[in-house]
């Protein structure tokens, strides 16, 4: 292991003073260490930023909702402003079935945490060309076309990007910006790029959530019951008037590199009310431009289920 | 001559009795010393450098980059230049350093060339392994042809389980001390009388220069009898590291890479019958393997041996991938899964309850007045015949079904010496060389030492873990509880007989009419002839008792202390949902005989936990292996799924103690409770979709595609 040197600031300033070459940020610590024992990692230093008290809090800002990245995924899951207002982050934070994770684990770590590809997790690089397509794919990806087969492991992701939540970002130059979770995560091309819009000098502020009330949720398919990751989720949001659809958002997770938008699935709820048989029809169009790989078709009857059962949990209607 | 044969069952005070296990409270607190939280001063820690390769060979390795680094302390390489390697994982050197980092840091800095060959890391399809198969003959009894083309009714199925490791919860390794005149060795082991000897052998000592101690291990399941390379090359680094103590755990991945699997099985089974279900033919094809020599041979048809016409062949596969090791009850879960899916495809192709089935054809088993009992009392507990309906008749997205899977073992005592003190001042101690591995084996030889002597519990020491104290087999097979419970109790007889002829003349009364009772020393049939048990003691002057006792195999089933022979039923109950694929155990149900149970507790406990590793083998254990790499994709705990709490379900363990069981003596018990989960389980998800799902694990994607695969037939 290469020895590193450890930083505990108290600031964000400070913090983006101490992110130089080879420095990474330590959050909870559940993914991180486990990539420098694996020596997928090798930080020159580690930048600890659950001391800086402005990283942490929910609270309700304005239009928006603010939630800090160094919340954890317990706390999240146990807030009362997000529990009346954001079940689809509920579920999906209790979809992590492990206490321990839930405790030491944080939103923004949540969001920056790398793929669990098992070839990449053994040292054949994030894409790991060749490998996945003739290998063992049976978690991989579902959608993209592009050289990215691994699945973004975001619990959250997919149910932030469904409330149409923005990430707030500070740079070292002092400057700060807005970018939207839809556009947080990318596909890579090439080797050594990474899968999420946040340079090794950035530190994620704040995740701003507009406050419109919606009916939302998200379904998670697991083979174990215990910890396990997802094989495909589906997180959704409504705008109602009555009981019609006149807004829906709904984003898949671990299906793709990023999360994927459904979009004709949204477009065909409008006007609609949510049922069984409109909820599978959404499902079903939600798979539409699936390709999957040699080993994992089945996620797509998974992605699909996960949909339908997460527009008929949002709508209160009985899953299956 | 003494008298052994065990109290009649209504006279038992202890033995029988529900007693939580002695060590419970040291574990769950973390008092107990396990091998691998051994940290003597001045302890160093080695690592293995292992190949990448699954097929190569070593042209060359250069340590001098891992001898250059600060604080390692030795180097030693294993596979040297011309060595092939035949799976991934393999040892390639070894380096012992002043912490653990330094010495991770030093094996990957070993500079290793090699020639990579082809390899072969999957059998799960026959006609691609090609020159890897060995075909292992053909056994042909009556006329299987003639019985297919008269039966009224026949299914051919394909059934698989998949390679599985260990994946012990304390890795292999140990912590080993070889000082000017002796090895201190601290393996984590089923063997502790045997394995120093084993690691004599491989270091070309003698025998009695190693010394042995497991107090407590953390799983081995069958995979941890020998002293290991490992074993060997960590008490090598200590020597070159002057005798300081030297700790080599296996890390995670190795562990699950080269530390033993259970070989797979796969076959094409047929079965020819009646409409009322009586079976007359069975055909089955059937390949494995267990690593580069091949693999097990599951013994089929299990338990129905006598079906009347079979025919079957079987294929070993050699694959490039870490070797198979014993994995409670060898060959048999593999067995009792393929041939209860067949038999339960029977009942379902000619519409009837397999239950029905099972029990129609028990003539052709061996035991079948004892697997009657236990069929109507696994059906009793959950409920079989008012739950169950033919899978073809279910609908909505959420089903139950039930299955049924069967098991037979030997179970008979290991050859078990045991030395028994009684003290002047009235204190006993056992000491015997068996272990612990988990089984409770601790409270159960107190519970006998003390039964026999009319003590309580706590008056009894028991010593083992040590192969200094008398010489007891190791912990495989289910041998241990017959070898140490009649071992101990003939030390036990043995040595009350002499204190009783000690007693006897100050009491008036021949010591055969003396017997051990309530702490006492008590006259037969005159319990006001009596002194306590410390009183008697202090008769004995200044030396301590201290008698042998033995079982010997050859011998042990005419005493009757021990016997062999025991089977079991279980039974699942699943609920599957039909969009997803997910399976989700409602409930399992063990009924298991095991002859004479020394403590029902500890039986129900380890019953328990096979009924929880047939969970995890039918719903979520594989290795997944990478046919590009060759490696092991797997080897960790988090795609190396085990079942977590909420994955179990309900736990139903019924121990068959009866009489007629008990009279048979002790019976092994940890091997046939982990053989009929599988099939249980794999066979109600069967029923419960109505279609086979050909291979377990039943993970989503093998069920979703049985489910298409029917609705394309």
């Amino acid at each position: 292991m290469v020895n590193f040197e450890y930083a505990n600031p108290t600031t964000v300033k400070e913090a983006l003073s101490l992110l130089t070459a080879g420095a990474e940020i330590l959050a909870g610590g559940t993914d991180l260490l486990s990539l420098i024992k694996d020596d997928v990692h090798q930080p020159k230093r580690l930048v600890n930023i659950k001391g800086i008290k402005t990283l942490g809090g929910i609270s309700k800002i304005g239009n928006n909702f603010r939630i800090g990245p160094t919340v954890t995924l317990d706390e999240l899951a146990s807030n009362p402003l997000i529990r009346g207002a954001f079940p689809a982050l509920v579920q999906a934070s209790l979809g992590i079935t492990s206490p321990q994770i839930r405790n030491m684990g944080t939103v923004g770590g949540d969001l920056c945490q790398r793929p669990r590809c098992w070839y990449f997790r053994t040292g054949n690089g994030l894409l790991a060309k060749g490998l996945v397509e003739n290998g063992e794919n049976k978690y991989h990806a579902i959608f993209g076309t592009g050289a990215a087969h691994f699945v973004s492991a975001s619990s959250l992701g997919p149910a932030l990007m469904a409330l149409g939540a923005t990430l707030k970002i500070a740079s070292p130059d002092g400057k700060t910006k807005d970018v939207p979770v839809a556009q947080f995560f990318k596909a890579p091309s090439a080797e050594g790029e990474r899968e999420i819009a946040l340079a090794a000098n950035e530190i994620v502020t704040d995740i701003l959530i507009p406050t419109p009330p919606t009916k939302n949720a998200t379904y998670e398919v697991r083979h174990r019951q215990a910890v396990d990751w997802p094989l495909a989720t589906a997180s959704v949001s409504l705008r109602m008037s009555g009981t019609k659809v006149t807004a829906a958002s709904i984003t898949m997770g671990h299906v793709g590199p990023t999360p994927i938008r459904a979009i004709e699935a949204e477009k065909m709820l409008i006007g609609q009310t949510i049922t069984p048989d409109s909820a599978e029809k959404a499902g079903a169009a939600a798979v539409l431009g699936a390709k999957p790989l040699s080993q994992n078709a089945y996620k797509m009857q998974l992605a699909k289920v996960a949909v339908k059962r997460a527009l008929l949990t949002a709508a209160g209607v009985k899953t299956v | 001559m003494a008298e052994y044969k065990w109290p009649p069952m209504e006279q038992r005070k202890l033995m029988g009795k529900r007693i939580a296990r002695l060590d419970g409270p040291m574990k769950s607190s973390g008092r107990a010393k396990y091998p691998s939280d051994m940290n003597q001063p001045g302890l160093l820690f080695a690592v293995l450098l292992t190949s990448p390769h699954a097929h190569a060979k070593v042209k060359s390795i250069d340590v001098a980059p891992a001898k250059a680094i600060k604080g390692v302390t030795a180097v030693r390489v294993i596979s040297g230049p011309g060595t092939e390697i035949q799976w991934a994982g393999t040892e390639v050197a070894a380096v012992s350093a002043v912490t653990e980092e330094i010495a991770r840091d030093a094996a990957k800095a070993i500079v290793v060339e090699y020639e990579v060959l082809t390899h072969l890391v999957k059998e799960d399809n026959l006609a691609k392994v090609g020159p890897r198969a060995k075909a292992a003959g053909e056994q042909i009894t009556g006329d299987p042809d003639k019985a297919f083309q008269d039966s009224e009714a026949k299914i051919s199925g394909d059934y698989g389980i998949p390679v599985i490791t260990h994946c012990c919860l304390e890795p292999h390794g140990s912590v080993v001390a070889w000082g000017n005149d002796k090895i201190d060795f601290w393996p984590s082991t089923q063997a502790v009388s045997t394995v120093g000897g084993d690691l004599a052998k491989l270091l070309e000592l003698p025998a009695t220069q190693v010394k042995v101690d497991c107090q407590y291990m953390g799983g081995g399941f069958g995979s941890k009898f020998p002293a290991d390379r490992w074993g060997a090359e960590a008490a090598r680094l200590s020597k070159e590291s002057g005798g300081r103590p030297v700790k080599l755990f296996l890390d995670r991945a190795t562990e699950l890479t080269i530390a033993g699997v259970r070989p797979s099985h796969f076959a094409k089974i047929k079965v020819a019958g009646k409409k009322d279900g009586t079976m007359t033919g069975w055909q089955s094809e059937s390949w494995a393997s267990g690593g580069i020599g091949g693999g097990g041979m599951a013994p089929l048809p299990y338990v129905f041996t006598n079906i009347p016409n079979r025919r079957m062949n079987h294929t070993q596969v050699s694959l490039n991938a870490g070797p198979a090791r014993a994995w409670r009850a060898p060959n048999h879960p593999q067995a009792s899964f393929l041939t209860c899916s067949a038999i339960s495809d029977f009942a379902a192709e000619i519409g009837m309850d397999p239950y029905d089935v099972f029990l129609k054809n028990l003539d052709l088993t061996l035991r079948a007045d004892t697997y009657r009992k236990q069929l109507v009392k696994g059906a009793e507990l959950i409920d079989w015949k008012k739950k169950f309906q033919l899978g073809s008749a279910k609908t909505g997205n959420i089903r139950r079904g039930l299955g049924i899977g069967i098991a037979t073992w030997g179970g008979a005592g290991h050859a078990s010496k045991c030395r028994l003190t009684i003290h002047p001042d009235g204190t006993v101690e056992v000491e015997i060389g068996s272990q612990d591995i988990g089984t409770a084996t601790r409270t159960c030889i107190t519970q006998v030492a003390a039964e026999t002597l009319g003590l309580p519990m706590s008056a009894v020491k028991v010593k083992l873990g040590n192969n200094s104290y008398p010489p007891s087999g190791p912990s495989g097979g289910s041998t241990t509880i017959g070898g140490v419970s009649s071992s101990t109790r003939k030390a036990a007889v043995n040595a009350l007989e002499k204190l009783l002829e000690k007693v006897a003349p100050g009491m008036g009364v021949p010591p055969d009419q003396l017997e051990a009772n309530d702490s006492r020393i008590v006259a037969k049939g005159n319990p006001n002839k009596a002194m306590s048990w410390k009183q008697a003691c202090q008769k004995m002057g200044p030396t301590a008792i201290s008698e042998m006792g033995e079982n010997e195999p050859r011998s042990a089933a005419r005493e009757g202390l021990n016997t062999q022979g025991a089977s079991g039923i279980q039974m699942a109950e699943v609920e599957v949902d039909m969009e997803t694929g997910v399976v989700r155990i409602v409930e399992v149900v063990a009924v298991q005989d095991c002859g004479l149970v020394v403590n029902p507790r500890t039986a129900e406990s380890q019953v328990a936990g096979a009924l929880i590793m047939s969970v995890c083998s039918a719903l979520m254990e594989e290795r997944i292996m990478d046919q590009t790499t060759g490696r092991v994709l797997n080897a960790d705990m988090e795609f190396y799924k085990l079942a977590g709490l909420p994955d179990v379900g309900k736990l139903t363990v019924h121990m068959d103690i009866t009489k007629e069981h008990d009279s048979r003596g002790i019976i092994g018990l940890g091997e046939p409770c982990a053989i009929g989960g599988v099939a249980a389980i794999a066979n109600a998800a069967a029923n419960a979709l109505g279609v086979r799902v050909p291979m377990v694990p039943l993970t989503p994607e093998r069920v979703l595609a049985a489910l298409a695969n029917r609705r394309n037939a």
